[in-house]
């Protein structure tokens, strides 16, 4: 079921000469997390896709903000840049805008992301720079001991919570799409060839890219965990599993053609209801894809040399050193 | 009647988006043009249309860095900047005016002032008349007739203003010139022969000068930036800092990436790793914006990436003065964020050191691997200057210890690299993400050599040692005349010790400190940090009477220099009202201190 927009080519100077596997993509980092954590899952997926795309790792990026789930560019063997809370969007646009033949992915988790980094969230979609960014989901803040992260729910309250959490859980799905994300998915972190293949669509997707990755915390969610999403829920009176793929199910989330204003209105208001499903079950797959131009595009359509260059490969020295760039026009303006 | 030539000060005033800019940018290359030296003082409010704004400019037949008290002819198209400023005209002075709006009697203006009252409407309808323009149409060159008004009695060749006009209005706007020489000539023979005769001030054009460059000091930090392969600028909007960004915007041709952020954090952030990729990255703010930037520099110090942050000071606290001037920054930028990590602050103090500063900033990151902050200020970025042309022909970029290849046989293993390396001087070499075999890790966590979270004890002293230990390189290599300078007769009795804009209203008074008998010389502070302790040392250790001269409430550069060197100053010259520093200012304050003692001088000049 491929269509043109999942198979933009990845430039072949990030190709690796010869096939890789996971393994090529780990690290000998002692991996610190809880037993059973979602992260695990997340972060071997990541490896898989960066194999399966074959992928060198020397032209791989991979950022991150601050916390448990920030830590994976240690666990990865890629330039791994690990910022600050909150910022990894910022730092990881900074380096495709730079350099955009990178591949450029981004990681944190959800109060980095949706919390103290959502500022920058927001803004990220109205750039639409072209980037994977994948949000380890699992509704609290474990490095600090399990505080409500911002996608917990107005009364839940976790074992790490001594009173029901008094904040509305924010929607990150929709929260991209009222921004201008132009790729927008939900996966689980044990869904491995789910999460998988996601990643995979993402990084080869063609603009700001948002994967929001539901995870358990066993040491302080104890709400949703690995058994609650592993539960097989009663639907109109038949079994069903507790995570469903609505792709499988007939949704489509791809808009065909970027110019048509009805049918992009159309999938907007399909992926805005999904986001919001209610229920017992966890719709994953993707719920809104578009392809437009990217940041760099238009910065590129002001500024033709772009196209020829990148910003680290313009040329501005000769060998010996001394500055090539000719200053004569704006100095000529300002020349009494 | 002896007149004084090609030595005043004349300003323009009026709410603003009247055209008070233009006005004074047309004054200011007519002389320039005429072969005169400017500097342009341009105050504003935080305020888009209606608040008073106003510029000063100097003219001279020398070049001048800094402006004067008194005003010697003031013009004025409508009755605010009349009331406003009437006071500042000396005797002898002139003020220029529409008799149908200001009344001189309700003035606190000098009686020894000469009255040069100017019907606007009446050469409107005369241009309107003889051209066919529609009077409406013509009313937004009441400033050109300010400023050829000013010419005209100053006797200044009307043909000045004619090239000056063909220089601003360029290409499509070229039809503009005509129309408004129909104004300007007007209003000169509005300008009557007896009030001319009267007025005690001349400008008259110096042939064969060399054509020099007029502008702010916001454009000659774009230039630097521009001109040292900075590919990649940030910003996000604050007064007075944007001016340089949206000037830089306006070259595409560079294929400089500017970046409007989301908010400073965003705009430090997105330079960092910008930086991390390669390319010469930067950014540029005010106070405000600094003070957000603070985590992220932090971030950079520690990862050992190479950054150029700008922060144009203004007056604080908080939103503060957004438009005026202050130096209130100095402790800030020696201590902002947490923790420690090693950090360049250079204070450049005129137009040139805008440029080469800004320039060799970038030389400084690269060498150092380090966050570099340029610590400039309002009184520079937003007054106009003319000066003589940059040599660009001695710069040099050096990108620092980019990985060789025997630096991968060392440092490379299994496709990963030893980005942060033990070595003695503290640099490590780096590599970019892209090349084969360099894969590092960078974390805000203390870390290894690879890049990897180490929190050991061991490890946390070597790596802390290593980073910090870059400071003292810095202070072994960096020239000494690029850490502070002389200026003036290094066997002084008396030392003026300042750091960035005071520079120009120093310089400027010296000479005539010495012409009354009063010999000082000038120690300008170029390097803030690290502290160039020695030359500052040896250099003041042979002065009698040391001065601080600095444009903040606690005298921030004196308690530095007591701090690094002992040193005590025993005299200081402080200005906190937001307004630059005055040559007259500057004169009469060492002056003071001279004959008096004075501990301390407050300077309060400006509206």
């Amino acid at each position: 079921m491929e269509t043109e927009m999942e198979t933009t080519p990845i430039n072949p100077k990030n190709l690796s000469d010869a096939p890789l596997a996971a393994k090529d993509f780990k690290t000998d980092v002692n991996i610190d997390w809880c037993p059973g954590c979602g992260d695990f899952g997340i972060t071997t997926s990541v490896q898989q896709a960066l194999a399966e795309l074959r992928l060198a790792p020397w032209r791989v990026a991979i950022f991150s903000g601050v916390g448990c789930s920030s830590k994976a560019p240690h666990f990865i063997k890629t330039y791994g840049i690990h910022t600050l809370h909150g910022r990894v969007v910022p730092f990881a646009l900074g380096a495709k805008m730079a350099n955009p033949e990178i591949e450029v992915v981004a990681v944190g988790g959800d109060g980095d992301g949706y919390g103290i980094g959502a500022g920058h969230f927001m803004h990220a979609g109205r750039r639409n720079i072209d980037l994977a960014y994948i949000v380890f989901n699992n509704e609290v803040y474990g490095l600090t001991k399990g505080q409500a992260s911002p996608t917990l729910g107005r009364g839940q309250k976790p074992k790490s919570l001594p009173l029901p959490n008094v904040n509305e859980g924010v929607n990150p799905l929709a929260l991209a799409l009222s921004a201008g994300y132009t790729f927008i998915a939900r996966s689980y972190a044990f869904a491995g060839a789910h999460l998988k293949e996601t990643i995979k669509r993402a990084i080869l997707h063609r603009g700001m890219a948002l994967v929001d990755v539901l995870q358990p915390c066993p040491t302080y969610n104890d709400l949703h965990n690995k058994e609650w999403f592993a539960q097989m829920v009663e639907i109109h009176g038949q079994p069903k599993p507790r995570c469903f793929d609505i792709e499988k199910e007939g949704y489509d989330g791809r808009v065909k053609d970027p110019a048509n204003e009805e049918e992009i209105a159309e999938k907007k208001k399909q992926a805005f209801e999904m986001a919001h499903y209610r229920g017992e079950q966890v719709p994953l797959g993707v719920f809104y894809q578009i392809e437009l131009p990217t940041y760099y595009d238009r910065i590129a359509e002001n500024a033709p040399i772009l196209n020829q260059y990148t910003p680290t490969t313009l040329p501005t020295e000769d060998e010996s050193g001394r500055p090539t760039t000719d200053l004569s026009k704006p100095l000529g303006n300002l020349l009494v | 009647m002896k007149k004084q030539v090609n030595d005043l000060s004349w300003m323009i005033g009026g709410p603003q988006g009247t055209g008070v800019d233009s006005s004074a940018t047309l004054f200011a290359r007519a002389c320039v043009v005429g072969g005169l030296w400017i500097f342009g003082k341009r105050e504003y409010h935080s305020n888009i249309m209606g608040e008073h704004s106003y510029f000063q400019i100097r003219v001279s037949g020398e070049p001048v860095r800094s402006h004067l008290d008194p005003v010697h002819l003031l013009a004025t198209f409508e009755d605010s900047t009349a009331r406003i400023h009437a006071h500042e005209v000396v005797p002898g002075g002139a003020l220029i005016y529409d008799p149908t709006v200001t009344h001189p009697e309700n003035l606190n203006l000098s009686k020894e002032a000469l009255l040069v009252p100017l019907d606007y409407a009446e050469i409107l309808r005369q241009v309107a008349a003889e051209t066919g323009e529609s009077f409406s149409k013509l009313v937004i060159m009441k400033n050109t007739i300010s400023v050829a008004a000013s010419m005209a009695l100053l006797e200044f060749d009307e043909s000045n203003i004619e090239k000056a006009l063909s220089g601003i209005f360029t290409g499509r706007k070229a039809k503009l010139v005509p129309t408004n020489m129909t104004v300007a000539r007007k209003a000169y023979s509005f300008i009557k022969k007896e009030f001319i005769d009267k007025f005690p001030y001349q400008l008259e054009s110096i042939a064969h000068v060399p054509k020099r460059l007029v502008m702010t000091g916001n454009t000659a930090v774009a230039l630097g930036k521009l001109k040292a392969g900075c590919r990649f600028q940030t910003y996000y909007p604050i007064t007075p800092a944007s001016d340089e960004s949206v000037y830089l915007e306006g070259f595409p041709e560079y294929g400089m990436m500017v970046m409007q952020c989301e908010d400073e954090i965003a705009s430090v952030e997105q330079a960092i790793s910008a930086s991390i990729m390669g390319v010469r990255a930067s950014t540029s703010t005010s106070g405000p914006g600094f003070s957000l930037m603070a985590e992220g520099i932090g971030w950079a110090g520690m990862n050992e990436v190479p950054v150029v942050i700008v922060n144009y000071q203004r007056g604080g606290p908080a939103t503060g003065l957004p438009t005026r001037h202050e130096q209130g920054d100095l402790f800030f930028a020696l201590h902002f964020a947490h923790g420690e990590f090693p950090r360049l602050v250079i204070a450049p103090g005129d137009h040139e050191e805008y440029f080469y500063d800004a320039f060799e900033s970038f030389n400084y990151a690269d060498r150092y691997q380090t966050p570099v902050v340029v610590l400039a200020d309002k009184g520079i970025a937003n007054n106009t200057q003319s000066i003589l042309p940059f040599d660009e022909s001695k710069l040099k970029i050096d990108r620092g210890k980019i990985a060789s290849k025997e630096d991968m046989n060392r440092y490379a293993v299994d496709g990963m690299y030893k980005r942060f390396a033990f070595s003695d001087s503290g640099i490590s070499s780096r590599t970019i993400p892209g090349m084969r075999g360099g894969i590092f890790w960078m974390s805000g966590d203390e870390h290894d050599e690879l890049g990897h979270i180490d929190e050991s004890s061991a490890n946390r002293v070597k790596m802390h040692d290593k980073r910090m230990r870059k400071l003292e390189l810095v202070r072994r290599e960096i020239p000494e005349k690029e850490q502070v300078r002389l200026f003036g007769d290094p066997k002084a009795d008396v030392t003026i010790v300042s750091w960035g804009s005071p520079k120009g209203p120093i310089l400027d008074a010296l000479p005539k400190l010495k012409k009354e008998g009063i010999n000082v010389n000038f120690l300008q502070v170029h390097l803030l940090w690290p502290f160039p302790v020695e030359p500052v040392t040896r250099i003041l250790k042979k002065a009698k009477t040391i001065i601080d001269i600095e444009m903040n409430y606690s005298g921030q550069f004196a308690s530095l220099l007591r701090r690094e060197t002992g040193i005590e100053v025993h005299h200081k010259v402080l200005k906190w009202n937001g307004r630059p520093m005055s040559e007259t200012e500057v004169f009469n304050a060492v002056r003071e201190i001279a004959a008096k003692h004075s501990e301390k001088v407050v300077l309060t000049a400006g509206m």
